[in-house]
């Protein structure tokens, strides 16, 4: 059997016990290496702990350990015989939204820490608002430090009601939770007894056994031109390929497919790699397709079914999440990627702030600052072939790029019927 | 059909996506080979990208002078093979001009020497996007690097302001003297390139296999006898059995203790591996616990 990957973000406030329970899953997958174990543990003993400080383990860059937080998305790595996980570790600092935007856009699933002893706080709904207009398929709530509340199922159920009622405002993901202890390991990677109440596996079950092979849309074709591939050299003189990541839907040699901007379609002849030609592609293989005609293709392009095209618009509205130093105002000019396309954009309008804690809608916002997310209108130099991001987070996801300091000021989720709108 | 990528696919289309985007938006972008297990799993990731096109830019290898000769041997024929032009950043080149200083003592490591050598070789080139295969599971500092991860004049990294990355798309702007370093295996691991190779039938360097050697052991790690390094009075030189796990400089690598002799009893062995590829055989990252993040601030790989 192969194993496949899962991709999982975790989000929770200071002190939920993040690092704790990534520390905990690494160690008790047996994915710590010993030389990282003695490094941590002088460190504990140096700071005067009794024990070993599992959150240590994920603590990454010098000025984080000094400050003693975590500022930055950090990757992490384990893998079980049935997966192979990577870890978008995701700070819950109310400036670092950005980081916890960025971390969850190729998340299958979060993880959402709550304490128990402090039940649902406001961190936790920006956080659900967060993964929801991210489009994460999967949550999980893990209920943290059961042990301080004497594994009580009572407060269990009534952190879960009120997460659930919350939750059933935002756009439907699949909600599981989870009562742990990080700290000491209960129902982490193995049924706690402490908790027989509980009815569902532990989490590390959860994260082996979640199907995700589902979420990635299969329906609508979706293949953005990336490079044209020309050897123009001996046995390849006339070979010409149009190479690309598939983003939706699949796609087998014969099919017909059209072709954007031009309007024109073709037939795929093969579908190359150099280990020999596929008989179906889909998201997220990357491939060179043959075409049966001569068209005008470039980097940027699109190519999908002749009866099921992306929008192709200059006009854009999106949910955008602001991470420039400047605040984002309306008539300034930005550079946008989508896909493999980059086009130039005026921001027309900022119809609202989305508050992420009441979800209250500001219409009376002039800008939006760092951390913010709000509702936009973006004019582009070139059309856009794109899609809802509900219905695809690969051609209805853009990067926002501030064209005089080249830094990445937002990301933005193409609004449409069916999102969070 | 359950359209679910195993793993290594899933790992290969993403870097050869990485390969393609980088090929289509840079000038002059350079892949950094040091005939090592990782690059050596770049350059075949890359062949993949472009097929049946040859790889559209040359390789680099900044040569410490106190490299193992079998894994120099080994980098001309692979990058012969290719068709690929290599260039050459050389450190000793560096100590003769005097942009940087031979260090002595205990540990007379080249290692961060590389980084001046590197950024040297960068700017005479013109580089601007260079790959490289550094994994985000080597190193605590490494776990927060970018696959796009920006350079500034300087060649410097700036972990607290990197440029956040979403979904598969990348800032790919720079100014002119600026550069992209780019790593298209960001989220293997050891255990996954190992298994790579195998998959490929890559051929590795000798030195990744059990060979007897001469060795001495120094601070707890077991070098090779080579010609930059005497073992002192107390070190007895003697013949073992080892393997590399790594390949950096003669001075600075360690072996391990093992008889794992092919690709499939390597996997075997890290599978079960209780140590670090780093921790257990790099005396450049034993310097201190933040070594990695201050060496890559400065602009090491
Ligand atoms: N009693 C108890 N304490 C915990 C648990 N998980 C974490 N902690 C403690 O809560 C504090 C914050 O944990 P940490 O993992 O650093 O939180 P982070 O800020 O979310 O990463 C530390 O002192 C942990 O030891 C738990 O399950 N039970």
């Amino acid at each position: 059997m192969t194993m496949d990957i899962l991709r999982f973000a975790t989000a929770g406030s200071v002190d939920d016990g993040k690092s704790t329970l990534v520390g905990r899953l690494l160690y008790d997958s047996k994915s710590i290496f010993e030389d990282q174990l003695d490094a941590v543990e002088r460190v504990s003993l140096a700071r005067g702990n009794d024990r070993i400080d599992l959150a240590l383990l994920t603590d990454g860059l010098r000025a984080e350990r000094e400050q003693g937080i975590t500022i930055d998305v950090a990757y992490r790595y384990f893998a079980t015989p049935k997966r192979k996980f990577i870890i978008a570790d995701t700070p819950g600092h109310v400036q670092y939204t950005r980081n916890m935007v960025t971390g969850a856009s190729t998340a299958d699933l979060a993880i959402v820490l709550v304490d128990a002893t402090k039940g649902v706080l406001e961190q936790s709904r920006r956080h659900a608002v967060l993964l929801s207009l991210l489009g994460v398929p999967h949550i999980v709530v893990c209920v943290n430090k059961m042990d301080l509340v004497g594994y009580s199922q009572e407060v269990f159920e009534r952190i879960k009601d009120e997460f659930t009622a919350f939750a059933a405002k935002l756009t439907a993901s699949d909600v599981t939770f989870v009562p742990i202890s990080a700290l000491n390991g209960d129902n982490v990677v193995a049924r706690s007894p402490e908790m027989p109440w509980h009815e569902g596996g532990s989490l590390l079950h959860l994260l082996e056994t979640v199907h995700i092979a589902s979420d990635r849309n299969l329906v609508d074709l979706r293949f953005p031109v990336q490079y044209v591939i020309r050897p123009q050299t001996g046995d390849h003189r006339d070979y010409r390929g149009y190479a690309g990541q598939l983003a939706g839907g699949t796609l087998r040699p014969g099919d017909e497919v059209l072709h954007l901007p031009s309007g024109l379609t073709t037939r795929v002849t093969a579908i190359d790699t150099l280990d020999g030609p596929v008989a179906e592609a889909f998201p997220p293989m990357s491939v060179t397709l043959r075409l049966a005609d001569d068209i005008d293709i470039s980097r940027g392009d699109m190519l999908c079914r002749p009866r099921n095209a992306p929008s192709v618009t200059q006009d854009v509205d999106l949910m955008v999440c602001w991470m420039g130093d400047q605040p984002m105002r309306p008539q300034s000019t930005l550079t946008v990627k989508h896909t493999t396309r980059t086009a130039r954009a005026q921001v027309r309008d900022l119809h609202y702030r989305l508050d992420v804690h009441t979800l209250h809608r500001d219409q009376d916002a002039g800008v939006l600052r760092r951390n913010e997310i709000g509702r936009v209108s973006l004019r582009v130099t070139r059309p856009l072939f794109c899609d809802p991001y509900s219905r695809n987070r690969l051609t209805g996801g853009v990067i926002l790029i501030d064209e005089a300091t080249n830094a990445t000021v937002g990301a933005g989720m193409i609004t449409g019927s069916g999102g969070l709108d | 059909m359950d359209y679910q990528l195993g793993q290594l696919d899933a790992l290969e289309s993403e870097a050869i996506h990485v390969f393609r985007e980088v090929a289509a938006e840079f000038e002059r972008p350079a892949l950094l080979f040091s005939g090592g297990k990782d690059s050596i799993v770049l350059l075949r990731l890359a062949e993949k990208a472009f097929w049946p096109a040859p790889i559209p830019f040359p390789a680099v290898h900044v040569d410490t002078g106190h490299n193992f000769p079998e894994v120099l041997d080994f980098r001309d024929r692979r990058v012969d093979e290719l068709g690929m032009r290599l260039v050459v950043g050389s450190v000793q080149a560096s100590i003769d001009a005097g942009r940087v200083a031979e260090p002595g003592g205990r540990w007379p490591s080249r290692n961060r020497l590389q980084t001046t050598t590197l950024l040297d070789t960068i700017a005479e080139h013109r580089f601007d996007a260079v790959f490289g295969g550094a994994r985000r599971d080597e190193d605590k500092a490494r776990a927060k690097e970018r696959v796009f991860s920006f350079r500034d004049e300087f060649g410097q990294w700036d972990p607290k302001n990197q440029r956040p990355e979403l979904w598969n798309l990348f800032n790919t702007r720079i100014r002119k003297g600026e550069h992209i370093r780019v790593f298209p295996l960001s989220n293997w691991t050891e255990l996954d390139v190992w298994q790579y190779i195998e998959r490929e039938r890559l051929e590795v360097p000798s030195i990744y296999f059990a060979h007897a050697r001469r060795v001495f052991e120094r601070d707890g790690m077991l070098l090779a006898e080579n010609p930059y390094l005497s073992p002192g009075p107390d070190e007895p030189v003697y013949r073992t059995t080892v393997r590399f796990r790594t390949v950096g400089d003669m001075t600075c690598t360690g072996a391990v203790s093992s008889a794992a002799s092919d690709v499939d009893s390597i996997i075997k062995e890290i599978a079960v591996a209780r140590t670090t590829e780093r921790g257990a055989t790099r005396a450049d990252d034993r310097a201190s616990e933040a070594a990695m993040e201050d060496r890559k601030r400065e602009g090491y790989f």
